[in-house]
């Protein structure tokens, strides 16, 4: 338990930090950014970031690492087909699913 | 250029994003209330701070009783890639953005949010800005009011399935992107690399908290790549005036 006064102050700094990160860059930039540079590092950046949170964090979200790899493998090769955001997160998800209940009815 | 700022255009596609957040909230609804916080607090957390990492991260520095100081800086270093794609959106902004609208949108610019916004092939407006993330927040919002609730009656099996969720819906847009472009590809894979030495090695990943694993890998492989293969200048159509 974590009573309500200690938890708001808490809560204030969390999610003041969390929103000032956010709000300051995108308030404060207020022209097209020219800088081929710069334009071009911007250009990566989500690309680079997500693949960073993706791997290798995906392979230990799950139970067991197979079922991971397993969820992985799935979401990678409908999302190289272009299926939604949506139906590749569910395969995923019933993918981790299948592949550990056999890991259960095996062991 | 171009400009997307249809609002029923934005919710469409904040759909999946609201979906998929529907399950990790799920699951962080879960661990807030397992580690002690209650129903409210676990709600209140993911409304007014709208990210999974930086809330997973948060959550035991609250209940341990950690410094004000510890849980600032440790949401100042997981989040700092906001800043990063909060730059890179305001340059997708169109003309009908205005400042107020900065203040609001900021406000739930998640990963997901920012990653499907900036790959729409025109610039995006504010009414669009403002339905992609009212769909995610909704979800990120329910997900965690009814983990909360309804955590601890689903089985351990499905908790674990729900885990891939986030990380699947990284991979979905990333691919798509990566098979049309070679430099993101490369990027990507460059990236990924930087990533697993950071975490393999024991001496890095003991010493780098995972936060700061995230910075420093996506500016190294961003820095790298606008080096080597660096977007072609802006065609510019209108006249300019200013000079």
């Amino acid at each position: 338990m974590v009573e309500a006064g200690p938890f708001l102050l808490y809560l204030l700094v969390m999610a003041g930090v969390t929103y000032l990160v956010r709000m300051v860059p995108m308030v404060l930039i207020k022209k097209k950014i020219k800088n081929t540079f710069v334009r071009s590092f911007l250009y990566y950046v989500p690309y680079a970031v997500l693949s960073v949170m993706t791997i290798p964090a995906i392979f230990f979200s799950t139970s067991y690492l197979i079922s991971a790899i397993c969820g992985f493998l799935v979401a990678l090769v409908l999302s190289y087909f272009n299926r939604s955001l949506l139906v590749v997160a569910a395969s995923a998800c019933g993918t981790v699913l299948v592949v550990e209940l056999l890991i259960k009815l095996i062991v | 250029m171009r400009e997307q700022n249809n609002f029923m255009a934005g919710i469409k596609d904040g759909f999946p994003i609201c979906l998929g957040y529907l399950s990790v909230a799920f699951a962080f609804g879960i661990t807030a209330v397992n580690s002690g916080l209650d129903i409210w607090q676990a709600v209140l957390i993911s409304m007014l701070n709208v990210t999974s990492a930086g809330q997973l991260a948060g959550v035991p520095i609250i209940v341990g009783g950690g410094t004000l100081l510890e849980l600032g800086a440790t949401q100042l270093i997981i989040n700092l890639r906001y800043a990063l794609m909060s730059v890179s959106l305001s340059q997708k902004f169109g003309k009908s953005v205005r400042l107020v609208d900065k203040f609001l949108v900021s406000f739930v610019n998640t990963d997901e949010v920012f990653a499907v916004s900036s790959s729409k092939g025109m610039d995006v407006g504010r009414k669009y800005m403002y339905g992609i993330t009212l769909t995610p927040f909704i979800g990120w919002t329910l997900g965690t009011l009814l983990g909360a609730v309804a955590g601890n009656i689903l089985p351990a099996i499905v908790i674990s399935a729900l885990g891939i969720a986030i990380y699947a819906m990284f991979v979905a847009i990333v691919t798509p992107v990566a098979r049309k472009e070679r430099p993101v590809l490369l990027c990507s894979l460059f990236a990924i690399a930087l990533s697993c030495v950071f975490n393999f090695i024991p001496f890095l990943s003991k010493h780098i908290s995972s936060g700061f694993i995230i910075i420093i890998c996506t500016i190294v492989a961003s820095v790298v790549f606008a080096l080597v293969a660096p977007l072609p200048p802006e065609q510019e159509k209108e006249v300019d005036i200013d000079g």
